[in-house]
């Protein structure tokens, strides 16, 4: 565990940085986007209520005093309260957060169970018919944009042949077609993906060499060629959680889907820029962690990274 | 044999598309047979041609009567130019950017090298909803916006570039020459650096175009009257069990030219540079 030490500190202080930045900036996005007295109060309000006003939200404070009280309020999960809700942005947010995971997880899911195995066998049947039509599939399914992609299948599974339903959230089959929409694109995404990584490993050396020596086909394939295959794929999910993020605002609009990516869009629609905020710092925190996550995966996985920075030392 | 014919073919469609799109966004005023709010209440929701419609509308018509074919032609326009305008503006800044990191070193680059970081881990996507929250939404703005995309991505380019360019003999000849640093990283090292940006460019381009659509499909992209394909989806999307045609048309146009633009990518990197990845 000591060893490991030296390798994730750099990076935590990078993702402390990270967010300090975000923070930072959305502080002064925000004080540069309009008077918030005015906005709120409207053009036609009086001069001594506006100043009643900001002396009430400590906006006639300097700007270093109101971005430490921000800081102070942001560090004990206060955002202010939205106001189209009248409820504090954070817990808005948090409450619609399970439904969302229960999108994201399980689409999450969909890309390493369709993808990690469908490329893998792409990669072993190579240039065969299979492989050539799986892979002109996964085109289409990475490319064809997810909001589109959500409207294809309710006017197939829904309109058309009235399998599942086309929106809300009340049963199960109400999850079948947002999680598939969702989990498409990084299933097309992680098999393309895997079926190089696995190419490029059944082509070394080693693995050649564990062959001669009579090692079953089986055992190569599991003990020598995927677990160094599975690097570069989990490298790529960390990189691919900032598109499904984006992917499940859209998915959940398109379903009508009562998570966060609704909220957002409502709350951009309205300009109510508390909960945006809290979600964008939401979203932020989301992806430093997980980005995080991802190194010190990477670090337990390859011995040779977590050893590289003592060896130049 | 037969597979080399086969990537040829399916790189010549490709193209053909693209050339059809960029066709159609040039001449739309022209081919366009309506107004694209003309409204024609008689036939409202009208089926396309072949489809137990007119010709009077090829594509069918939408809720109010007007004509899907116009409306998609502009619409091509609309999110063509919208992209070229936004790329154009992304591969500058993100140029400038990191010239100007390679240039100044120290505090500055460690700075800009954060921003980078952060952008990177960010979603454009959410990003691009939190500004159009804090700054409101107009045209010019949503382009503005849009040039956002892809900028650290080419900063992180341009700066390597200039870092590789200041190893090489040119850059430091003309340095020694007494050159100002403007006059290098402009007359020589961006002259030097235009082939990969450029490289970089047709990556942003399409991924452009989807963001654009997928804004204007939540309704925080592209305004009403404007339309684009993104707007069209969205408000096929309230017809879709009465005129699927409305969400049809749009919807195939993305679709197409995403495939398109990345059979095409892929055709290109192979044949142009292929350690860019």
């Amino acid at each position: 565990m000591t060893s490991l030490l030296p390798y994730i500190g750099p990076k935590l202080l990078r993702a402390a940085l990270s967010i300090i930045v975000v923070v930072t900036l959305t502080f002064f996005v925000l004080r540069a986007s309009g008077d918030p007295a005015l906005q709120i109060l409207g053009p036609g309000a009086r001069a001594p209520d506006l100043a009643a006003f900001r002396q009430q939200w400590g906006l006639d404070q300097p700007l270093y005093v109101q971005y430490l009280r921000y800081l102070w309020g942001a560090l004990q999960g206060d955002f202010g309260n939205s106001m189209l809700a009248g409820k504090p942005a954070a817990e808005l947010v948090l409450e619609r957060m399970p439904l969302t995971l229960a999108l994201m997880l399980p689409a999450l899911a969909l890309n390493v169970l369709i993808g990690i195995p469908v490329g893998a066998y792409a990669a072993m049947h190579r240039d065969s018919w299979i492989d050539r039509s799986v892979m002109m599939l996964t085109v289409l399914c990475f490319t064809v944009p997810s909001f589109v992609l959500g409207l294809l299948f309710i006017l197939i599974f829904s309109v058309t042949f009235g399998l599942f339903p086309s929106g809300g959230a009340d049963k199960w089959q109400s999850f079948v077609l947002p999680v598939l929409t969702l989990g498409t694109g990084g299933a097309a995404v992680i098999a393309r993906f895997t079926r190089s990584a696995m190419i490029e490993v059944l082509s070394q050396l080693y693995i050649v060499a564990a062959s001669a020596k009579g090692v079953t086909w089986r055992q190569v394939i599991y003990h020598h060629a995927f677990p160094n295959a599975i690097i570069p794929i989990l490298t790529l999910l960390g990189l691919m959680l900032g598109g499904q993020v984006a992917g499940a605002v859209l998915v959940e609009n398109v379903f009508g889907w009562p998570g966060i990516g609704q909220l957002l869009v409502i709350s951009v629609g309205n300009r109510d820029l508390a909960v945006v905020q809290v979600i964008l710092l939401l979203v932020a925190l989301t992806m430093t962690s997980a980005n995080l996550t991802m190194d010190l995966l990477y670090g337990v996985v390859d011995p040779r990274l977590r050893n590289a920075r003592q060896g130049s030392h | 044999m037969q597979k080399k014919l086969q990537i040829d073919l399916s790189t010549l469609l490709a193209s053909l598309w693209l050339c059809l799109m960029l066709l159609t966004a040039v001449t739309a005023p022209l081919i366009a047979p309506h107004d694209i709010t003309a409204m024609d209440l008689r036939h409202r929701l009208s089926p396309p041609f072949g489809f137990g419609g007119t010709v009077v509308h090829l594509f069918g018509s939408d809720d109010l009567g007007r004509d899907v074919a116009s409306r998609l032609y502009y619409s091509i326009r609309t999110s063509l130019l919208i992209a070229f305008g936004a790329t154009v503006i992304s591969v500058l800044v993100g140029t400038a950017i990191g010239f100007i990191a390679a240039y100044f070193k120290g505090i500055v680059e460690h700075f800009l090298l954060l921003l980078i970081d952060v952008q990177a881990s960010l979603p454009f996507l959410i990003v691009a909803l939190a500004m159009l929250a804090f700054f409101g939404n107009s045209l010019p703005l949503f382009v503005a916006l849009m040039g956002l995309y892809g900028w650290e991505r080419n900063a992180r380019l341009a700066r390597g570039l200039a870092l590789a360019a200041g190893s090489q003999g040119y850059a430091g000849a003309t340095r020694q020459l007494g050159a100002h640093p403007l006059r290098i990283y402009l007359r020589h090292i961006l002259p030097n650096s235009a082939a990969t940006l450029l490289v970089a460019a047709t990556v942003t381009f399409p991924e452009i175009i989807l963001v654009e659509s997928g804004l204007s499909f939540l309704g925080l992209g592209v305004q009403p009257p404007m339309t684009s394909l993104g707007v069209m989806v969205g408000t096929g999307r309230e017809y879709i069990t009465r005129a699927p045609w409305m969400l049809l048309a749009p919807s195939i146009v993305i679709v197409l030219t995403a495939v398109a633009v990345s059979v095409l990518g892929d055709y290109l990197r192979d044949k142009l540079d292929p350690t860019l990845t």
